[in-house]
């Protein structure tokens, strides 16, 4: 099988790699690009511990062709970190507890910046179903959802 | 496997004429990547159509909207004209998964996907919409129900795809709705889903389309329940008789969803409901 030469940014950095025509964009990330902060869960969609931002979508990372993302923008939870600084979800989600065993928390952190770059002040109801497709297996979720508006809070009051 | 990402339509058709292995057109690949993952397809060929602008582009025009076959389904629900014009088929799509298929998925996969149970094929048989299906020498117009022959079987020949799906122009006084019955709000496959799109005419229902989803092979248009309707205020008598309709076209199966007996029972009273919204959005009193 012939390869393919992919060529896109990833968290603003422009990075080049080759990789066989069928391999998943999850799999690039984390064995070719070293980022592992992106998580494979299921495989097939259902979990979204896998997810990055493609062009500003979010995105299940297992179901792209990494041959799909040549010339296209990434962003993972690798780049949520601005000047050695976490991102307020990042730090709302240490300060409220909202992670135990952690595999689900980096896709839930992308989700969410998504969600709040959409929506600074989203209700209880939009966070549920805007974080649907990212499934956690330890916390309930409730710490996670209280993070999420905290974090939202905390951006909004710096955005004044 | 090779991968192709095409500028046109017209180089997609001819990339699926000349493969002589197995060949399959990536839209959004909620389906597909998760089949290949599976080892159910093989792929010798990936035609990726989103680099196509025509297939990513939705087009209003004196004969309706035109959706391109790669647009994503969260762009359905971002365009305000066709979440007016077509309620009911926007918030089918926009049922399809979490925000992250939403992101990929589109209607036009989840049409050539052929699960009976997909979301989007009923609102959009109720809409009327066709696809526009193109090949290396010849392009054609047909109705959706007519695309999907069987459970991930469709009509479509050998180096056929989908360029776009049409939904009519809409006349004053038209609404169309979308219900589907899941245990769960998120994440979940349709026990039943069922689509009414109808067009009033000084408050009495003029045309009507009534389709239903998860309780046949493939997703049906039930042309009695729209009979049952049309002429009538929507009074309780025309919603029984639309009720006895959706449920005597059912042919479901049992499974870990639902039994036949309850899918056949619940199509009558979603296809009920979803004539209701439809009712009251083209302007109706109930």
């Amino acid at each position: 099988m012939s390869g393919v030469h992919v060529s896109t940014t990833i968290n603003g950095d422009p990075v080049e790699f080759a990789c066989p025509q069928d391999e998943t964009l999850i799999n690039s990330l984390r064995d070719r690009v070293g980022l592992t902060g992106v998580k494979e869960g299921c495989g097939t969609g259902d979990c979204g511990a896998c997810s990055v931002t493609l062009d500003g979508r979010l995105v299940c990372s297992c179901l792209v062709l990494s041959a799909e993302v040549n010339g296209k923008e990434i962003a993972t939870v690798e780049g949520m970190v601005e000047d050695g600084k976490l991102h307020p979800l990042q730090q709302q989600f240490i300060e409220h507890a909202a992670l135990q065993c952690g595999i689900c928390t980096p896709g839930i952190l992308v989700a969410a910046k998504v969600l709040l770059e959409r929506n600074p002040n989203p209700s209880e109801e939009e966070i549920r179903y805007a974080l649907a497709g990212n499934l956690c297996r330890c916390t309930g979720y409730d710490k996670i959802v209280r993070a999420v508006q905290a974090a939202g809070k905390e951006m909004r009051k710096k955005s004044r | 496997m090779r991968y192709e990402a095409p500028g046109t339509t017209k180089e997609a058709a001819a990339l699926l004429e000349k493969e002589k292995g197995s060949v399959h057109v990536l839209a959004g690949g909620t389906d597909l990547i998760v089949r290949m993952r599976l080892g159910l397809v093989e792929p010798d060929l990936i035609v990726d159509i989103k680099h196509i602008p025509t297939m990513q582009a939705i087009t209003a025009s004196a004969s309706g909207t035109r959706i391109g076959a790669a647009v994503c389904n969260a762009r359905l629900g971002e365009n305000k004209a066709l979440k007016k014009a077509w309620p009911g088929v926007v918030e089918a799509a926009n049922l399809i998964g979490s925000d992250q298929v939403q992101s990929r998925s589109t209607i036009a996969g989840n049409l050539c996907n052929a699960s009976p149970a997909a979301d989007s094929v009923p609102a959009l048989i109720a809409a009327g919409a066709k696809a526009i299906v193109v090949s290396k020498n010849k392009r054609r117009t047909v109705a959706v129900e007519k695309i999907v022959s069987g459970p991930g079987q469709t009509s479509l020949a050998r180096g056929e795809v989908v360029e776009a799906i049409t939904l009519p122009k809409r006349p004053a006084r038209s609404g169309d709705a979308y219900l589907r019955l899941t245990p769960r709000t998120e994440m979940d496959i349709a026990v039943v889903g069922a689509g009414v799109s109808l067009t009033l005419e000084r408050g009495v229902v003029k045309t009507a389309r009534v389709a239903l989803g998860a309780v046949a092979p493939t997703a049906i248009l039930v042309p009695a329940a729209a009979r049952a309707i049309i002429g009538t205020k929507l009074d309780d008598a025309a919603l029984d008789k639309l009720a006895a309709a959706c449920s005597a076209k059912c042919d479901p199966i049992t499974d870990k969803r639902g039994t036949i007996e309850y899918r056949t029972k619940v199509a009558g009273v979603l296809g009920k409901r979803a004539a209701k919204i439809a009712f009251q959005r083209a302007g109706g009193v109930l």
